[in-house]
């Protein structure tokens, strides 16, 4: 049955639910163990964040702390997977995925298509993205973009702790490499997650609220962002409808132009920055599919084009708020051509 | 106990229901009487909201409504005083009192939390399976739901008849929290995963209550063991009569989306309002369970044959010898209500309006009085 728990124990209950099932499920990456080998291995940490907390001592030897050598871990991971292992690679931060890219798009991403449909490459790396925490530039980026840009490859942003549960045992279950976005703010968040094994397929967006007057588009963090806008607005009588895509790749876009095609607006809201970003994709997709049905420009909500600002003032003015997306949502009701 | 007859005894709170595991708050979404009109016991109070789905309330009791404490749109915790109903001599002052008590409660929130029904799990034939309980009479009732259903879709029975009986709702292997691995999927395992429940609940005599596959399923039960069966309360059941909507149990079987699922849920109900995003959400939630999806598939091969009904229950309700009701909505999509003319002669049958097939959820009280005329004897 389902009882709350957090995004944190989501994502280490689907880890513990998986490697039971399937003992060719293995975790590598830094810290994953943490203090492993050492005498503080019954304290170890589990991850900066303790998510994998636990896992290396029910599992011994199937949790891998491995060098901080991204490119290393990263295409060790990918070759395994090759081989007839399951890994879940941990990249600590996304923004670190500079050092070990050419494993993840030009290896990993291309071996199902450049070996005819004969080799599957079954790893998920599992990474944390975001802004929030006041982890300065190099740590705190919505990269996700650039691994959506790479034919070949997955890409999950799970919302809340029944997404990340479900979307991470459809990863590891799934035959292709798949990047795992965590967002580093989300992991106290808690909702109900049932304690049985489930998957949530890929490309299948979830229709957060029903309503008539507007369409946003919400991604990963942005979702309950999103929410609280709605919910604001709803006392002035304006219904927006919140569709979270779950997985930017693949895209659910017939759940995105219906619900346009319903409400004739589009607010994207997005935590990275706009440039060829998921905002302007979505924004495109609709434009040239929905065109007819608009009655009012799209609006994108999302970060400036600029460095995640390491001032704490600064940081919460990059991050897209309730405020923003209210506006961007009266800016398309208000529209007169 | 104080003395019975002293008239704070006679001023009843009607409360905010739970109305499933769930359940926290209800919204009033309107009110059908106002202060001053007097109402006899069953009749209804108002509609809540309950996110899942729109219920009715009904009075407890005969009297005057003397105060009607929530709002319309006011969302109240479960437990709330929401009204006060009163014969009409009970003074005002003492009304007055009670209202401030109950306004105070419901405005500061700090209700006493209601205890909903008690979970329990058993351990049959390697199978857990899942139970709620609630209710501490003598009499013993067992609730069966349906194909894809689960204890919870008994949500608006199971609490007004758990003032008479000891009520229990399972979940059927494949369903709700119990083992999702349905063997063979037939009516034999599912009626042995019933007997197996009351054999180790230790339930001498039970009154059965099932809707759909589940109505089959209590039937199968009581032909088993027929001396263990005090009663049969069948709410559109399978197995009875040649019609069966074999599109509807595919789709329903095969929907891998809220979106796709959706357009079968309306068929459910004879008002498709009552197909809120949240049960079409719960449903999905449910069918990506692991195991869900074998469960559905291999109950289906037991549910049809090719287009036509697959079991035949009527031939099994032969072994029972014992009282049967039948509840059907008129508007039943799914298994038409024209089945019901299988049992007539053998049962005592409602036909019910503005009822589909899930007459449980929409029409509840026909549901109550049938189970409630059968404990009445």
């Amino acid at each position: 049955m389902a009882r709350t728990i957090s995004y944190r124990e989501a994502v280490n209950e689907a880890l513990r639910q998986e490697m039971e099932r399937d003992g060719s499920v293995i975790i590598m990456g830094e810290d994953n163990a943490g203090g492993a080998g050492s005498p503080g291995e019954d304290d170890a940490w589990g991850g900066v964040l303790g998510v994998t907390k636990g896992l290396q001592q029910r599992f011994p030897g199937r949790v891998l702390d491995t060098p901080i050598s991204e490119s290393a871990f990263v295409g060790a991971a990918v070759g395994a997977a090759t081989r007839g292992l399951r890994p879940v690679a941990e990249l600590m931060f996304i923004d670190f995925m500079g050092v070990c890219f050419d494993q993840i798009f030009n290896q990993a991403a291309k071996f199902r298509y450049m070996f005819g449909g004969k080799a599957v490459t079954p790893v998920v790396v599992r990474t944390m993205y975001g802004a929030g925490l006041n982890a300065a530039a190099q740590h705190s980026q919505c990269l996700y973009p650039l691994f959506t840009h790479i034919p070949g490859l997955k890409v999950v942003l799970p919302s809340s702790p029944y997404e990340a549960k479900g979307l991470l045992i459809q990863a590891i279950r799934d035959n292709d490499p798949v990047i795992f976005c965590e967002h580093k703010a989300l992991y106290d968040m808690t909702g109900e997650v049932p304690e049985d094994s489930y998957t949530i397929p890929f490309g299948e967006a979830d229709v957060v609220r029903d309503g008539d007057d507007v369409t946003i588009v919400a991604l990963g963090r942005m979702v309950s962002v999103a929410e609280e806008a709605a919910a604001e607005l709803a006392r002035q009588d304006v219904q927006a409808e919140i569709i979270d895509p779950r997985t930017t790749s693949p895209l659910d876009r017939d759940t995105i132009l219906e619900s346009v095609e319903n409400t004739g607006r589009l607010v994207v809201v997005d935590e990275a920055t706009p440039r060829c970003g998921m905002a302007a994709d979505i924004s495109a997709l609709v434009a040239q599919e929905a065109f007819g049905a608009l009655r009012a420009p799209i609006e994108m909500v999302t970060a400036p084009h600029t460095p995640v600002p390491f001032a704490q003032p600064l940081e919460q003015l990059y991050i897209p708020d309730t405020q923003k997306v209210a506006n961007a949502v009266k800016k398309t009701l208000d529209w007169k051509k | 106990m104080t003395d019975p007859v002293s008239t704070e005894d006679t001023i009843t709170k009607v409360t905010m229901p739970k109305w499933g595991l769930s359940m926290k708050s209800g919204k009033i979404t309107s009110w059908f009487v106002a202060e001053g009109d007097e109402v006899a016991e069953g009749d209804e109070l108002a509609d809540i909201d309950t996110d899942k789905i729109t219920g009715v309330l009904e009075s407890p009791v005969p009297g005057v409504v003397r105060r009607v404490l929530a709002e319309t749109n006011e969302d109240a915790p479960v437990g709330a005083t929401i009204a006060l109903i009163a014969p009409a001599d009970v003074p005002e002052e003492l009304i007055d009192e009670a209202a401030r008590a109950a306004r105070e409660e419901l405005d500061s929130g700090a209700v006493d939390e209601v205890a909903g029904p008690a979970l329990g799990t058993v351990r049959v034939d390697g199978r857990t399976l899942s139970y709620a309980t609630l209710g501490t009479a003598a009499e013993t009732v067992l609730l069966i739901h349906g194909y894809g259903g689960d204890k919870n879709s008994w949500l608006f029975v199971q609490e007004p008849l758990s003032a008479r009986a000891t009520v229990h709702a399972i979940d059927l292997p494949g369903h709700g929290d119990s083992t999702k691995d349905v063997g063979d999927g037939s009516l034999d395992t599912l009626a042995g995963a019933v007997a197996g429940f009351l054999d180790q609940q230790g339930i001498e005599r039970v009154h059965v209550v099932g809707h759909s596959l589940g109505g089959a399923v209590a039937t199968a039960a009581a032909a088993r063991e027929p001396g263990r069966i005090a009663s049969l309360t069948l709410v559109a059941p399978a197995g009875y009569g040649d019609q069966i909507n074999a599109d509807y149990l595919r789709g329903f079987a095969r929907a891998s989306s809220r979106r796709e699922l959706k357009p079968h849920l309306t068929q459910l109900f004879a008002d498709p309002g009552h197909v809120t995003r949240q049960l079409a959400d719960d449903l999905m939630k449910y069918k990506r369970l692991d195991g869900v999806q074998q469960a559905l598939d291999s109950l289906l091969g037991t549910l049809l044959n090719g287009d036509r009904p697959g079991i035949d229950a009527a031939g099994l309700l032969r072994e029972f010898t014992g009282p049967v009701r039948v509840v059907w909505g008129r508007a039943d999509q799914v298994l038409p209500a024209a089945n019901a003319a299988a049992l007539e002669g053998r049962a005592q049958i409602a036909y019910v309006d503005n009822a589909g097939h899930m007459v449980h959820m929409e029409q509840p009280s026909a549901v109550v009085d049938a189970v409630a005329g059968t404990l009445d004897g």
